[in-house]
């Protein structure tokens, strides 16, 4: 177990390490800078401001200090939020996605199986069959659709909910964007869940189960869910790529402060430390939810622990 | 029911989509100064947007490059998932672990996140977003043959096809590819719906189709933007992505619950 978790998290610095370096030069061999688009300044305030943001060093020397300065925590000053450093801004932002992206996993999780059961035990019937068209056009419809639709509906015609912003992270104020972010997880969720639920019920040991007259209900829960929750429980990590990704809209959308809205701007900016560090803390998160994926699988199927 | 319902509905569409520009004399880009926003009616069939163009051309052209750009960019991830899966299960050993374990790194990756910095810096070119999409989508097709390969490997026309002596470019070609195209076919209907979701994605970030095209994306992206003043043309597009990826949803869930073995339990 200690070994697994020391072990992947060695693989994490390489491969962190391949993600910094790769945006880093994707980036610097982009067109443009970061600040083409001020007014014209006089040549000797650019040559004090690319000297202060090092943009006068050769390459190879900005990055080597850029990776100097990382591994000291220092993410750098941002280019376009002049009195900002980098590490200020994504320590206000990352509270707002990570706020965002656990309650609508959460929603994806306890509704999603929530539906996937009820349509597994009523297999083939019309509970299911709802069940089943309604998951196939939540995924079939991009959340940057359904958001405008509901913010329309209930927030601009109906009036009940704030049509976005933050606020003081009041709940009125999550409701939608939650909602919105986990519908398409939410539906697939359900789908793995029904058919996981169903190849779990044609077993023999619960077979077993059944003939040793427990009940229905029984069967379901303490027999058949838990070998049934791992297909969802492997579905977890991409799952939170795709939140990461869609709270990118989302965020957009609902004109919520969090970290997507960084990147997106940071990147039409040129902000480039801006956006190594928004890089550098996504792929740091997907790794470790990856982890912790991979120790809950551990912890409901012991089997793959003795392999 | 699946299998039929999705292929109607894409048939529907796609006879929406590319004949119905005949039926109608607007001009997608015709901006009517004195038409502007204005509800469906008989000149105007879906409305206008705020700029008084008429939608219904527009949806229609826009549908017309969200499918191509869905069909393209899945060649792009079949040809690219297909030839790794392959080598990795052929070779096998421990080349297919080292190929194999890069998928699982890449999966883990909010790979999108690259795709669109691509996009911003390297301009919006067409062939930039398929080849960019199509990167990004192969790593479940790769998964898929590859298993497909070992099995295949192992099966007895392959192992008489190296007692003949014949190369292995040749068994890969003529013996192992031809044997894999059913469930390459399966699985890149499934790709397509996640291709045109991607697309209208990038489009709806501004990163897509660039005027004077558009997209099902940027339709919904620009109608969701004045939804106040006109809501037809956020709903309209919108209705017109979603039907399609349900359709092609089904299709591909058809399909595979037909033809996948894996997938007959059920």
């Amino acid at each position: 177990m200690i070994s697994l978790v020391v072990r992947r998290l060695l693989w994490g610095i390489p491969v962190l390490w391949l993600i910094l370096t790769l945006t880093f030069f994707l980036l610097r061999a982009a067109p443009g800078g970061p600040f083409d688009q001020e007014r014209q300044l006089s040549p000797q305030v650019e040559q004090l401001i690319n000297s202060k943001y090092r943009l006068d060093q050769p390459l190879s020397e900005q990055y080597l200090s850029y990776l100097s300065d990382l591994l000291q925590g220092d993410l750098g000053p941002s280019f376009q939020y002049a009195d900002f450093t980098v590490n200020e801004l994504i320590s206000l932002g990352l509270p707002v996605s990570l706020e965002l992206g656990f309650y609508a996993l959460l929603l994806a999780l306890l509704l999603g199986v929530g539906l996937g059961l009820v349509a597994a035990a009523q297999a083939n019937r019309w509970p299911d069959l709802v069940a089943m068209l309604v998951a196939v056009i939540g995924i079939s419809t991009p959340n940057f659709v359904i958001a405008p639709l509901l913010i329309l509906g209930l927030s601009v015609h109906a009036g009940w909910l704030p049509v976005g912003g933050w606020g003081d992270g009041q709940w009125q104020h999550l409701i939608l964007p939650v909602l919105t972010l986990s519908l398409p997880f939410i539906a697939a969720v359900a789908r793995i869940t029904r058919s996981a639920v169903l190849e779990v019920m044609s077993q023999p040991f619960i077979q077993t189960a059944r003939a040793k007259g427990l009940s229905a209900s029984h069967v379901l829960f303490k027999h058949g869910l838990r070998p049934a929750m791992l297909p969802v429980v492997s579905y977890l990590g991409p799952a939170a790529v795709g939140l990461m990704t869609g709270s990118v809209v989302i965020e957009q959308i609902f004109g919520l402060p969090g970290m997507g809205r960084y990147f997106v701007q940071g990147a039409l900016n040129r902000d480039y430390t801006l956006v190594l560090g928004v890089v550098l803390v996504i792929g740091l998160m997907m790794l470790l939810f990856n982890l912790l994926v991979d120790l809950l699988y551990r912890l409901i199927d012991p089997r793959v622990a003795s392999r | 029911m699946k299998l039929k319902l999705g292929i109607w509905m894409l048939v529907m569409v796609n006879l929406l989509i590319w004949l119905g520009p005949f039926f109608t004399v607007l001009d997608p880009e015709t901006i009517h100064w004195d038409h502007m926003a204005v509800k469906p009616d008989q000149t105007f069939w879906l409305g206008t947007d705020v700029m008084g163009r008429d939608l219904f051309i527009r949806t229609l052209l826009g549908g017309q490059v969200s499918i191509l750009v869905g069909l393209v960019a899945s060649m792009v991830s079949v040809f690219i998932g297909v030839l790794y899966g392959m080598l990795a299960g052929f070779v096998g050993g421990r080349t297919d672990a080292i190929m194999m374990r890069l998928v699982d790194v890449l999966y883990a990756l909010p790979f999108l996140f690259l795709v669109i910095l691509l996009l911003v810096f390297f301009g919006q070119q067409l062939w930039l977003l398929f080849v960019a999409i199509g990167c990004y989508l192969w790593l479940d097709m790769a998964r898929i043959v590859r298993g497909q390969t070992m099995m295949l490997k192992q099966q007895a026309f392959v192992e008489s096809a190296v007692a003949l002596g014949q190369s292995q470019v040749v068994i890969l070609r003529r013996h192992v590819l031809p044997n894999l195209m059913g469930v390459v076919l399966v699985y890149a209907t499934l790709i397509i719906p996640q291709v045109i979701m991607i697309e209208s994605f990038l489009s709806f970030l501004g990163l897509g189709v660039q005027e004077p095209m558009t997209s099902w994306g940027a339709l919904v992206n620009e109608g969701a933007g004045n939804m106040e003043l006109a809501p037809w043309a956020l709903l309209f597009p919108a209705l017109f992505l979603s039907f399609t990826l349900v359709g092609f949803n089904l299709l591909g869930d058809g399909l595979r619950d037909r033809w996948d073995p894996s997938c007959q339990k059920q």
